[in-house]
C-alpha cells in the first residue's frame, strides 16, 4: 500500500537536526535539499516545518530526522544533535532542543526583530558568550560573506549546508548530484561554490 | 514504475488522487490545505478550480460527483464551517460517482483563528473519516477514501493536521490508472431532491450506511493492531501515532486509519489484551469519550493536554513515570520575533492612518490582521472571514449617534469575495452608517498568491473575467465608492476622514498590489536612506513598524560620529538598504525631510 519500509541502512539510529532562522533566509529550501540527499543515500528521513501566515520576518524552524526508520518528523527537546542557526539570536532561542553532546553551527549574522528595531528591547550583545556549550561544540560561520564570494549573496543557505555536511556521513557525490538538480542552470555554479566554501570553512 | 520521492502530506494527497483517477477538484485556499489544490492542478488532464469560498467549492464537487466522476473538495478546518450547509445534506443523498472532502486541521493554531477538531464533523454529519499519519498514508488513504465513497455511496472525509500536511516523508508513487469516462446526466429525484418526504427516507439510508461502515471498520486493514508489551495499550490515529512510537516503541498499539465510525469489536478485543488502555489524541477526547461510552475503562485527557498539537516530548512528559533525559541547556531570554508585515507592504500605510484616526476597525482574516500589533495598532477585532463588514455594521447600529465616524470594517480582496459581498449588501439594504474598506492587494497574499475572481486568471492559469469591485458595490446599493492608494498617506487620510464624516454606507478600495506579487507590483523601487545630517530623532518613521527602519541610540554610537539636529535628540533612525524597497511611506511621515533617495 505504498508504505515505504524506511531506509536501506539497516540499524542506523534516528538522529535529529534543527534548522532555525528568520523567514526569507532560505531555510526550507536548505532542508529540502538536505532531506533529498539523505533519501538518495538510503536513509529514511522526515522533516517538518510550519508555513503560512505572513512568516516573512518571523521565526522559521525546520526539523529534520533521519535514520533506518523514522517515526516523528519533529524532534523533542533535548535530542537534537546539530542545531544549525541561520541567525545568531535564533541559536539561543532553541538551545533546549540540543542534547548533551550536541553542536551548534551559527551563522554570524544579526537580524533585528521589531522590538529591537523600535528600541524597546536589546539584541543580545555577545551571543557566543551566552552559548553555554563547550567551545569545541560551536562553529561560527560568516555565511553571508562566503555567499558573496561564491558569486551570489542569496547562497547563504547553501554555504550553511556546506558547513553542516562536514558533520554528516553523506557522500560528497550525492550532495553534488542533488545540488545540481536543485537550481536552474545559471545558478548551479554559484551554489556549488557556496557549498564548497562552507564545507571547507 | 515505482519511484521513491519526498513529498509533503499535501503533495501526497494530490498525487494519490491523480493516480486513482480523480479529475475534478475545487476549493478555497487556506493553511495548511492550500498546496493540495496547487499540486493537483499541475497534473495532466485534471480540472481544478479555486472557488470564491468553501461552500461553493463543495457544491461544485457535489455536482461533479452527481455527474458520475470522482470529485474532491479541499479546505482548511474552518472552511468546513462555511461548507457545512451542503455537507450535512449531501450526507443524505450520496452521489453517482465519488466525493471526498479534505479537511486540514490546525492544532496549535499556527495559521488559524481557532483550533476546532473536525473529527466532530464526521460524527455530526454522519460521514466516514480517514486520518493519515504521514505522507505515505496520505497517498494511500486518499485512494481508499475514493473507493469507500463509491462502495458505500457516501461522501468521505480525509482529515489531515498541519504536521501531516506540511511534513515531508518518503512516498513510493506509481503510475496513474487509466481513467474511463463514467459521467452522464442521470435523473433520480427521490435520491437527490431533499424535500422533507424524500429526505426522511434518505435519513434511514444514512443510518443503514453507517451500520455497514461500522461492520467494514472491523475488517479495515488500516485499523491496525500491534501487540508488544501488554501492560499498556495505546489507541491513537494520525500523527500522534508516530510521536508515541518514538517515545514508547514497546507499548501495544491500535492505530486507527478510520476515526469514524469506530470498530467497536476491534477496540474491545484490543482492550482485553492489555492491562491499561490509553488514548493518545490531539484536541478533543473524540475517541476517548466514545470508547468510555462502550463501558471500557480508558484514560487519556486526564494526563494529555486538550490544547495545542503534541510532539514526542509532550506525550513522554504526560505518560512517563520514570525520569526522562532533559536538555542540559536552558535558553536565555531573547526578544520575540513575531511575523510582521513585509517591507513596503501596502497594508502598512492604510493601517497607520486607521490607527492614528482612533477608529474601531473591525478586521478580517489576512496578512493585515497583523496590524493589530504595536506600533500600528490599527485593527481591533478578527473573528472569521467575511465577518468584519457585518460586525462593523452591527456595532455602529448599536452605538447609534455615539458611533458616528468611529467604526470601520476592513476586509481583503480575496476575503471580500469569499464572504464579504452579502454583508455589504446587508449594509446597503439596512442603511448602514459605516465606512467599509477593501484592502485590495490584487491577490490572495497570505496563503501565497492564489488567484481569485478579481485577479483575471484561474487556478490553472487561464484568462478569466475580472470582478469589478466598484461596479459590484454600486449594484449592491453602495452609492459612495472611493479608490485610494495606500502608498499615498495624505490621500488615504483625507479620503477616509471624508467618508467617516458622511452619513450612509461607503466603500473605500485601498488598491495597491502585494509587494511580493511581482506580476502586479512590478520590480521593487530603489531603497531610501536616512540622512543623519537632517534626522531630528522624532521617531515618526518608527511608528510604521517597517522592518528596515531601526532606532540607533546616541549612547550606542561613537561620540565623534553623532550628529545632533534637535535639542533633546537621543538617537536617529537608520534604514537597512538590503530590506527597503522604496515605498516612500516613511518619507512622507518625516517632517525633517531626512529620508532621502540615492547613495550617500
Amino acid at each position: 500500500m505504498g508504505r515505504p519500509k524506511g531506509g536501506t541502512k539497516g540499524d542506523t539510529p534516528v538522529r535529529s537536526i534543527l534548522m532555525a532562522g528568520v523567514g526569507g533566509q532560505g531555510i526550507l529550501r536548505a532542508s529540502d535539499i538536505l532531506c533529498e540527499v539523505m533519501m538518495r543515500s538510503g536513509l529514511d528521513v522526515k522533516k517538518s516545518e510550519v508555513h503560512g501566515m505572513a512568516q516573512r520576518g518571523g521565526c522559521v524552524t525546520s526539523h529534520v530526522r533521519y535514520g533506518a526508520s523514522v517515526h516523528s518528523p519533529i524532534a523533542k527537546k533535548g535530542e537534537v544533535g546539530i542545531l544549525l542557526a541561520f541567525e545568531k539570536m535564533e541559536a539561543l532561542r532553541y538551545l533546549d532542543y540540543l542534547c548533551v553532546e550536541g553542536i551548534a553551527i551559527v551563522n554570524d549574522t544579526e537580524i533585528y526583530p521589531p522590538a529591537v528595531n523600535l528600541g524597546d528591547a536589546r539584541y543580545p550583545e555577545n551571543v557566543l558568550a551566552l552559548l553555554p556549550l563547550p567551545p569545541t561544540s560551536v562553529k561560527m560561520v560568516r555565511a553571508q560573506e562566503m555567499g558573496v564570494r561564491a558569486g551570489n549573496p542569496r547562497t547563504e543557505n547553501i554555504v550553511l549546508l556546506g558547513v553542516l555536511s562536514r558533520y554528516l556521513p553523506l557522500d560528497a557525490s550525492v550532495w553534488d548530484e542533488v545540488l545540481k538538480a536543485s537550481f536552474p542552470a545559471k545558478l548551479v555554479n554559484a551554489n556549488l561554490r557556496a557549498f564548497d566554501l562552507g564545507r571547507a570553512a | 514504475m515505482k519511484n521513491r520521492t519526498l513529498m509533503s502530506g499535501n503533495e501526497a494527497i494530490a498525487r494519490g488522487a491523480y493516480e486513482c483517477g480523480v479529475r475534478f477538484a475545487s476549493g478555497y485556499p487556506g493553511t495548511p490545505s492550500t498546496e493540495i489544490m496547487e499540486s493537483f492542478a499541475r497534473y495532466d488532464g485534471v480540472y481544478a478550480e479555486w472557488c470564491p469560498n468553501e461552500k461553493v467549492g463543495l457544491e461544485c464537487a457535489i455536482g461533479a460527483a452527481l455527474a458520475g466522476t470522482k470529485a474532491m473538495a479541499v479546505m482548511k478546518h474552518v472552511g468546513v464551517n462555511v461548507a457545512a450547509d451542503p455537507l450535512f445534506t449531501v450526507s443524505y443523498t450520496g452521489t453517482n460517482g465519488a466525493l471526498v472532502i479534505i479537511t486540514a486541521d490546525d492544532p496549535s493554531l499556527h495559521s488559524s483563528q481557532n483550533e476546532q477538531d473536525n473529527r466532530n464533523y464526521a460524527k455530526f454529519a454522519k460521514i466516514p473519516m480517514l486520518e493519515p499519519a504521514d505522507s505515505a498514508e496520505a497517498y494511500a488513504f486518499i485512494k481508499i477514501a475514493f473507493a469507500l465513497s463509491a462502495q458505500f455511496d457516501t461522501p468521505v472525509f480525509l482529515r489531515t493536521t498541519t504536521r501531516v500536511s506540511h511534513s515531508k516523508s518518503i512516498v513510493e508513487i506509481a503510475d496513474p490508472v487509466p481513467v474511463e469516462d463514467t459521467t452522464q446526466v442521470r435523473f433520480n429525484a427521490p435520491k437527490y431532491v431533499m424535500v422533507p418526504a424524500m429526505a426522511r427516507l434518505r435519513r434511514i439510508e444514512v443510518e443503514k450506511r453507517m451500520q455497514a461502515l461500522k461492520a467494514f471498520a472491523e475488517t479495515f486493514e488500516e485499523n491496525r493492531v500491534e501487540i508488544n508489551r501488554t501492560d499498556v495499550g495505546v489507541i491513537t490515529a494520525g500523527i500522534p501515532y508516530h510521536y508515541a512510537k518514538d517515545v514508547f516503541p514497546d507499548y501495544s498499539y491500535l492505530k486507527l486509519g478510520m476515526v469514524h465510525p469506530l470498530p467497536e469489536k476491534t477496540i474491545r478485543d484490543f482492550a482485553s489484551r492489555v492491562d491499561r488502555l490509553v488514548v493518545i489524541e490531539e484536541l478533543d477526547p473524540f475517541l476517548e469519550e466514545q470508547i468510555r461510552a462502550l463501558g471500557i475503562p480508558v484514560t487519556g485527557k486526564d494526563a494529555l493536554p486538550y490544547t495545542n498539537e503534541f510532539d514526542p516530548g509532550v506525550i513522554e512528559r504526560a505518560l512517563r513515570t520514570a525520569p526522562r533525559e532533559e536538555s542540559p541547556y536552558v535558553p536565555p531570554a531573547v526578544p520575540p520575533r513575531p511575523p510582521n508585515l513585509c517591507p513596503g507592504c501596502p497594508h502598512r500605510g492604510l493601517f497607520y492612518v486607521l490607527g492614528k484616526l482612533k477608529v474601531f476597525a473591525a478586521g478580517d482574516i489576512g496578512c493585515y490582521t497583523l496590524s493589530f500589533m504595536k506600533p500600528l495598532e490599527g485593527l481591533h477585532a478578527c473573528i472569521c472571514m467575511g465577518a468584519s463588514i457585518g460586525m462593523a455594521h452591527g456595532m455602529s447600529k448599536a452605538l447609534g449617534e455615539k458611533g458616528k465616524g468611529k467604526v470601520v470594517g476592513v476586509i481583503g480582496d480575496s476575503t471580500f469575495i469569499h464572504s464579504g459581498i452579502t454583508p455589504l449588501l446587508n449594509a446597503a439594504y439596512n442603511r448602514s452608517d459605516c465606512v467599509f474598506i477593501i484592502c485590495d492587494n490584487r491577490t490572495t497574499a497570505m496563503t501565497g498568491m492564489q488567484e481569485h475572481p478579481a485577479t483575471g486568471f484561474t487556478l490553472q492559469g487561464q484568462p478569466a473575467k475580472t470582478l469589478d469591485f466598484e461596479r459590484l458595490a454600486e449594484a449592491l446599493g453602495i452609492d459612495q465608492v472611493r479608490v485610494i492608494d495606500p502608498y499615498d498617506i495624505r490621500q488615504t487620510r483625507a479620503v477616509i476622514r471624508e467618508e467617516l464624516d458622511r452619513s450612509g454606507p461607503s466603500l473605500v478600495i485601498s488598491r495597491r498590489a502585494c509587494v511580493l506579487f511581482r506580476r502586479a507590483a512590478g520590480p521593487p523601487q530603489k531603497p531610501l536612506r536616512v540622512d543623519p545630517g537632517k534626522c531630528i530623532g522624532c521617531r515618526s518613521c518608527l511608528g510604521l513598524g517597517c522592518p528596515p527602519i531601526s532606532w540607533r541610540k546616541f549612547s550606542d554610537q561613537a561620540p565623534d560620529r553623532i550628529v545632533r539636529n534637535a535639542k533633546k535628540q537621543e538617537g536617529n533612525a537608520v534604514i537597512d538598504p538590503q530590506l527597503c524597497n522604496g515605498c516612500t511611506v516613511c518619507q512622507q511621515l518625516c517632517k525633517a525631510g531626512a529620508i532621502v533617495a540615492g547613495e550617500e
